[in-house]
């Protein structure tokens, strides 16, 4: 790593943001994203600009490229090569944009058009920067494609977007970013939306690439396990300011800055305390099956059947949490719906002894009370036109329809306050809340009731470092007070080592491995496991290294 | 937990009040909107404020331009009075004009009944006539009669009836058929759409056929046999324009609750074990709404153009009542004559279809969840 080190060189910078600030103009008077950052980056330096959601990051770099909201403003400057590029127009700045700097985006499901092929998305701006002819332009493609790692790329030229998996997708993008050989490749979180194995892909692929053809990259993310072995330094942005930067070592050594400190140690800690030795078992599956028809309608052709879940079993005693592990495809998801009966399946599900399956709709009614769910977006899984206060009781108005308003209210109240979200705040509306804000009220809303089972699909998934240590946190003090039972779906190991007693690894619809969670993390047995374990801790085995 | 309890909730700022905040910054929007009020109230009380009935008939103002100055003109005078006394078999002496009162002096080769006074009472032009003094013989005299000052600020039409009135009249049913047609379409479009969309699987296939059926149905064909079996009825057109514009919106939300029932607080409100009914109330119809409302507000010209057409044809609203599209079919045959008959209407109709093209519009800005 430390040849790596010695490439940049931050005192002739190839791209530089000096004081640069951004704002909006929003009805409520002017946001201001970002306050007069400077950030230098070196030829051939791999730059990381870290911050949780809304601290900028991400709109500085889209301010560089001109990319901002109509009602975004910036102001300072940014130089490539010695020359301000900010507020150039578009004619002039094209000629940089996309030659000589290239930006990745996070969505690689969105960023690429589904009506054309791969090969045609790649070729295009090849053929508009230098003049080639759309049978070089193709050749030079197809290099590029197999340049990035993508298998058979021949076939993938002329694959469609949806043809492709998430991770060949983001290969694909980057492969267009570096079709004119850009000096600078911006990549805006480009691994949040893969699983941990894809992200850890292509993370290599990004730190191969860049020795291989020298050029400099601008990583931006939220995630500090990613940046300790990809960048050289490391800026940390925090409310539109960079609190602190320096060489990635020093930053991760010695932080100096409380919010750097604080990044660093927002891993979740502590672990569950077990449940007693002969609780009873509260929900129960047995060789859970469900499968999908795809295709096949009034005159569609044969149909395809896809078999998401595939003879599963659990077993959840009283105040025990399992943890579901998997990554997406994996049927977790799938396995917290069939439990609660939202989708239709095979096998038995047992709840207090009861069969589920055997229930009617309106039988099923009155059990729900005890079965409840959190889901992992935040932003999707409140309803935007109710007020909060609606929002949590809707649970009472079902099942206990004779509470008067007044009554309804003051236990709104109170589960907002278990949540610790102000309860003033109950008249209010989904969209004026954050993220983890969102996300404990989705919480209120299941706990209201009482339940004894909480399905957590991914309750984590969507929310920064510090906010995920915040909900566990809190998950972990409801589960005590209430003595509820959790199946706590995640793709993210280290959170669920902090919230669960046992742990089913899941891949493809199969349960791989279940064990303690203890003996999963010490001594994994199956290599899917442990290829789940090494890229989710790749981060502190290669500092160990280091 | 008892301090809490008495805590004072503080309002928020809901999905609607951020987009009337938007709306309110939209110029073009907020102009649209003013002018729909006005135009409303103006349709409303505007007929009872003109002076003239909208179904009376002025003889003696067939086709007049619109003017400022009140009728009838210092050139008219003469020409109304030598018509009105050949109804009264009499023959024009002289007259002269003394303030609002004119004084006649006729001669006819009978003798003169005192009744003669009607013919003039019964002109548009005159009233209040009396006989002043005859002659020993009973073959002159001389009249006094005052000169009714009649305003028709957008002329009159083919009839002589004050085309302002009328405008305004007809504003009335084109406003209220758009309005209430509109109101029928939304509530049926969005009540099937909803259900077809959230129950979905056969039912949904079996409603959106029956739908497909209706589309290809020829509208006009379904009208004729309405009026044909029903007889014409205003109560009929909002039927029958509503009846086939709802199609539209159940499709359209039949696609937005396709989406919404996949959404995540939709499948948490299931797990809440809330019933199909109150999903789809308190879940599934107000997430609907922001497309519905600026739908809506394109539905309105639709029914009023569709109006226009109908009553064209005859199958609309019929003599004397009247509406923008009458108006408009009526102006169309006298360009050449009277081009204010076609100006008047087609202007407000087309000042008020523009108005609402733009107040959706900005309501599409406004309720755009992508700005929010």
């Amino acid at each position: 790593m430390t040849e790596l080190r010695q490439t940049g060189n931050p005192a002739q910078p190839i791209l530089a943001f000096d004081n640069l600030a951004v704002s909006f103009a929003t009805p409520d008077g002017p946001v201001e994203a970002v306050r007069g950052i400077s950030v230098a980056v070196g030829e051939g330096e791999t730059v990381a600009i870290v911050g949780e959601s809304g601290s900028g990051k991400s709109q500085a770099m889209m301010a560089a490229m001109g990319l901002l909201a109509k009602n975004g403003r910036a102001a300072g400057s940014v130089r490539y090569r010695g020359r301000e590029i900010l507020g150039l127009p578009a004619r002039d700045l094209n000629r940089i944009r996309g030659e000589k700097i290239a930006m990745i985006f996070q969505e690689p499901m969105t960023s690429l058009d589904p009506l054309y092929r791969i090969g045609d998305q790649i070729a295009e701006p090849i053929m508009a920067h230098r003049r080639l002819d759309r049978r070089e332009a193709r050749a030079r493609a197809l290099e590029l494609l197999s340049l990035v790692g993508i298998g058979d790329p021949g076939r993938r030229l002329r694959s469609y977007p949806h043809q492709l998996s998430g991770g060949q997708r983001q290969r694909a993008m980057i492969a267009m970013a570096l079709a004119n050989g850009p000096e600078v490749l911006i990549a805006d979180e480009p691994t949040t939306a893969l699983d941990v194995t894809i992200e850890a892909q292509i993370v290599a692929l990004l730190s191969d690439l860049q020795r291989r053809l020298g050029m400099a990259i601008v990583f931006i993310t939220h995630n500090l396990r990613l940046v300790r072995q990809l960048a050289h330094r490391v800026y940390v942005m925090r409310a539109g300011e960079v609190v602190e930067h320096g060489l990635t070592a020093g930053i991760f050594a010695s932080p100096q800055h409380p919010y750097t400190q604080m990044l660093l140690a927002a891993e979740p800690e502590g672990r569950k305390r077990p449940p007693p030795a002969g609780a009873p078992v509260l929900l129960e599956g047995h060789h859970i099956s469900v499968a999908f028809h795809l295709g096949g309608g009034l005159l569609g052709g044969p149909a395809f059947v896809l078999h998401a879940l595939d003879k599963v079993d659990i077993a959840l005693r009283r105040g025990e949490t399992i943890g579901v592990v998997g990554e997406s495809g994996s049927g977790k998801s799938t396995l917290g719906r069939a439990l609660l009966r939202l989708l239709d399946s095979e096998g038995t599900i047992r709840f207090e002894g009861r069969d589920l399956r055997a229930l009617s709709a309106a039988e099923m009614r009155p059990l729900r009370r005890e079965l409840q769910v959190v889901f992992q977006d935040p932003f999707g899984s409140l309803s935007p036109r109710m007020t909060v206060g609606d929002i949590v009781t809707e649970g009472l108005r079902v099942h206990a329809p004779s509470l008067s308003a007044a009554e309804r209210d003051r236990r709104a109240v109170e589960a907002l306050a278990d949540v610790q979200i102000d309860p003033a705040v109950r008249n209010r509306y989904p969209h004026e809340f954050s993220g983890g804000q969102r996300q404990r009220i989705a919480i209120a809303r299941a706990i209201i009731l009482r339940p004894k089972v909480v399905i957590l699909d991914e309750p984590t998934s969507a929310l920064d470092r510090s906010v995920q240590k915040q909900i566990v946190e809190l998950l972990r003090r409801l589960q005590e007070e209430h003595g509820l039972s959790y199946i706590f779906i995640s793709h993210d190991l280290a959170i669920v080592r902090a919230m669960a007693d046992r742990v089913l690894v899941m891949q493809s619809g199969r349960v791989v491995e279940a064990a303690p969670t203890e003996a999963i993390f010490t001594d994994p047995r199956e290599p899917y496991t442990r290829e789940l374990l090494a890229a989710a801790l790749l981060g502190e085995t290669r500092a160990g290294m280091a | 937990m008892t301090d809490a309890t008495v805590l004072v909730a503080t309002s928020g700022r809901s999905l609607w009040s951020d987009a009337w905040r938007r709306l309110r910054r939209n110029r073009a929007a907020v102009a649209s909107a003013v002018h729909l009020a006005v135009m409303t109230i103006a349709c409303i009380v505007g007929p009872n404020l003109t002076g003239h009935p909208f179904t009376t008939i002025y003889e003696d103002y067939v086709r007049v331009p619109p003017s400022l100055a009140p009728y009838p003109q210092p050139d008219q005078i003469e020409p109304a009075l030598v018509d009105t006394l050949k109804r009264a078999r009499l023959e024009l002496k002289s007259w002269r004009l003394d303030g609002d009162r004119i004084a006649i002096e006729a001669t006819a080769t009978r003798p003169i009944d005192d009744r003669v006074t009607r013919y003039l009472d019964r002109s548009s032009t005159f009233e209040e006539a009396r006989v002043e003094a005859r002659s020993s013989d009973g073959l002159a005299v001389t009249l006094s009669a005052s000169v009714r000052r009649l305003l028709f600020l957008f002329g009159t039409d083919n009839t002589g009836r004050d085309l302002l009135t009328r405008t305004l009249i007809a504003g009335r049913v084109s406003l209220a058929i758009g309005l209430l047609a509109g109101l029928v379409a939304v509530v049926i479009g969005v009540l099937y759409g909803a259900i077809s969309g959230f129950v979905g699987g056969r039912t949904d296939e079996v409603m959106m056929r029956i739908v497909d059926v209706l589309y290809s149905l020829p509208f006009i064909f379904l009208v004729i046999v309405l009026v044909v079996f029903f007889g014409r009825d205003f109560v009929l057109m909002f039927l029958a324009v509503g009846a086939v514009l709802w199609l539209d919106m159940a499709r359209i939300v039949r696609g937005q609750t396709l989406s919404i029932k996949r959404q995540e607080y939709v499948e948490a409100a299931r797990a809440l074990g809330v019933t199909n009914a109150g999903i789809l109330w308190r879940h599934v119809v107000p997430n609907t709404l922001g497309t519905v409302v600026i739908y809506m507000t394109l539905l309105v010209p639709q029914v009023i153009i569709l109006e226009s057409f109908l009553s064209y044809l005859g199958l609309g609203v019929q003599e004397p009542m009247t509406s923008w599209g009458v108006l408009i079919a009526q102006g169309a045959k006298n360009i050449p004559s009277a081009n204010w008959l076609l100006i008047f209407p087609s202007l407000f109709l087309t000042t008020t279809l523009f108005a609402l093209n733009f107040l959706g519009d900005g309501l599409r800005d406004a309720l755009d969840p992508k700005d929010r």
